[in-house]
């Protein structure tokens, strides 16, 4: 099941990788993206490092690691067309993929019903 | 425009503030008040929309100000401009300043014939009627009209389907006109780069106005995000942000502004507050410019950012006081001050960017080509 992170990330999990991209509010807030800036691969990250970078026409947003881990993949679709993160969030316009020592550590992340309740 | 305003608690609506809401603006506090920041559309698509056809911005938020037909002779004791010089029907761009040459506001101020009309910034607007009341006798503050800018090459058309004569104006052409039977006041002039009009009329009516300019064709609102991106492009400043007390109107890059009468060895030289800095400053140039600025590569460089005399190392010589993404450049593009010797353009600078260095070389303003209709 897909978790989130209060600074609104989502996470898919799936044999010890995590999928990691920003919701629809967050896209939504942050308006047209122009620019983002990914990790290197093979980069070992600790929880909450900035390992991302947005802008969008107004302001700059980081992207913080929500786990420790290595980054085993980027979505280099998005640094060619930022914009994708606005039309496809949670899909094509994912972030990159990392690579977890435990998976049980997910279950301290948000459900969709608690994120939910967070950004009403 | 300014940066800065009070926090949020006593925000004011514009009169159109419930047309915002209906459009699906995404509202934001700024200098006192409730402003759209975009609308459905979002800030991209609605400046690529202004360069390319019209966007309709409301800028109530500022301060109108009426002043008598005699006031030039005072408003030129407060603003190095020649307005004793400027034609009934015709506006001009300029600046009080303060005793030691630092910009206490920038404004227009046009002769309509009968009076003077002033527009100031929203976040200096008290400051401003207070300084103007201790200068000029007649100081009224228009409190209850709404000013609206329409602006782009799809502005002219739109508005003279509303019955405004407005073709035969050129930039910087003010007149009072009905507009679907408004009385209004509506200046060939802006803050995008583009052609269009500024258009001051009672706020009771701006609704209807607006409703009508949105229906024309190529009409799209617009909010305060592509207003920013616009007017950086347009190498515009913004007070509180580009200019404040801190910098001259020389060192701004207004010297422009500053008309040959105000000058040494001109009719009325002098005679504004600050004037030995600046004249000296007009003569000898300044120790520092304001000068436009392109980071490599796609990442924008925002205000505040250092900037140094090298792309790499170098030392500290200034900061950047305003960044974006440029939408029509699709690139970033920011201005910021450095030492005049280093503020031609092709000059390979620096600029701190999270922890690392960009390289940034400096360009001509405006960035983008101006649309203004001069002739």
């Amino acid at each position: 099941m897909t978790r989130y992170t209060e600074d609104h990330e989502w996470l898919e999990e799936e044999d010890g990788i995590v999928t990691v991209g920003i919701t629809a509010h967050a896209a939504e807030q942050l308006g047209d993206i122009v620019f983002i800036e990914l990790p290197a691969v093979g980069a070992e990250v600790k929880k909450g490092d900035q390992v991302a970078t947005i802008e969008s026409v107004k302001a700059a947003s980081d992207i913080l690691a929500p786990l420790d881990g290595e980054i085993v993949e980027i979505n280099e679709t998005i640094v060619e067309n930022p914009a994708l993160v606005n039309e496809d969030p949670t899909g094509e316009g994912w972030f990159f993929r990392m690579k977890i020592e435990d998976p049980a550590l997910l279950e301290e992340f948000l459900d969709e019903d608690a994120y939910r309740e967070l950004t009403e | 425009m300014s940066a800065t305003g009070p926090g949020a608690g006593a925000l004011s609506r514009t009169p159109l503030h419930d047309l915002h809401l209906e459009l699906g603006a995404r509202m934001v506090p700024f200098a006192g008040h409730e402003l759209p920041l975009h609308y459905r559309a979002g800030v991209l698509k609605e400046h690529l929309h202004c360069r390319a056809a019209a966007a309709l911005f409301d800028v109530s938020h500022m301060g109108q100000v009426m002043l008598p037909a005699d006031a030039a002779e005072g408003l030129e004791a407060l603003i190095p401009a020649d307005l004793i010089g400027l034609a009934a029907g015709r506006q001009r761009y300029g600046v009080f300043t303060d005793a030691q040459g630092g910009i206490l506001d920038d404004l227009m101020a046009a002769n309509l014939g009968d009076g003077w009309f002033l527009v100031v910034n929203a976040a200096r607007r008290a400051d401003d009627l207070a300084h103007l009341a201790a200068h000029l006798a007649g100081v009224r503050p228009l409190d209850d009209r709404a000013l609206l800018a329409l602006q782009g090459p799809a502005a002219e058309a739109a508005l003279a389907g509303l019955g405004a004569p407005v073709a035969q104006m050129r930039f910087m052409d003010i007149r009072r006109m009905d507009l679907a039977g408004v009385p209004a006041i509506v200046a060939r002039s802006g803050y995008t780069g583009e052609d269009g009009f500024e258009i001051s009329l009672p706020a009771a009516e701006a609704e209807a106005v607006a409703r009508r300019l949105l229906a024309a064709p190529g009409v799209m609102p617009a909010g305060l995000g592509a207003r920013d991106s616009l007017r950086i492009e347009a190498g515009l400043c913004l007070y509180g942000a580009d200019i404040d007390t801190t910098t001259s109107p020389v060192e701004a890059g207004l010297a422009w502004s500053i008309g040959r009468a105000r000058r040494r060895g001109g009719p009325r030289a002098g005679g504004f507050p600050g004037a030995e800095r600046i004249l000296a400053e007009l003569e000898s140039g300044p120790a520092r410019l304001r000068a436009g600025l392109r980071p490599e590569g796609r990442a924008p460089v925002r205000a505040g950012a250092a900037l140094f005399d090298a792309p790499e190392g170098g030392a500290e010589v200034g900061r950047v006081t305003s960044g974006t993404f440029g939408p029509s450049l699709d690139a970033p593009c920011a201005m910021g001050y450095v030492p005049a010797a280093l503020a031609r353009p092709g000059t390979a600078l620096g600029a701190e960017l999270r922890g690392r260095r960009v390289r940034v070389t400096v360009a001509p303003l405006p960035f983008v080509k101006p649309g203004y209709k001069r002739a």
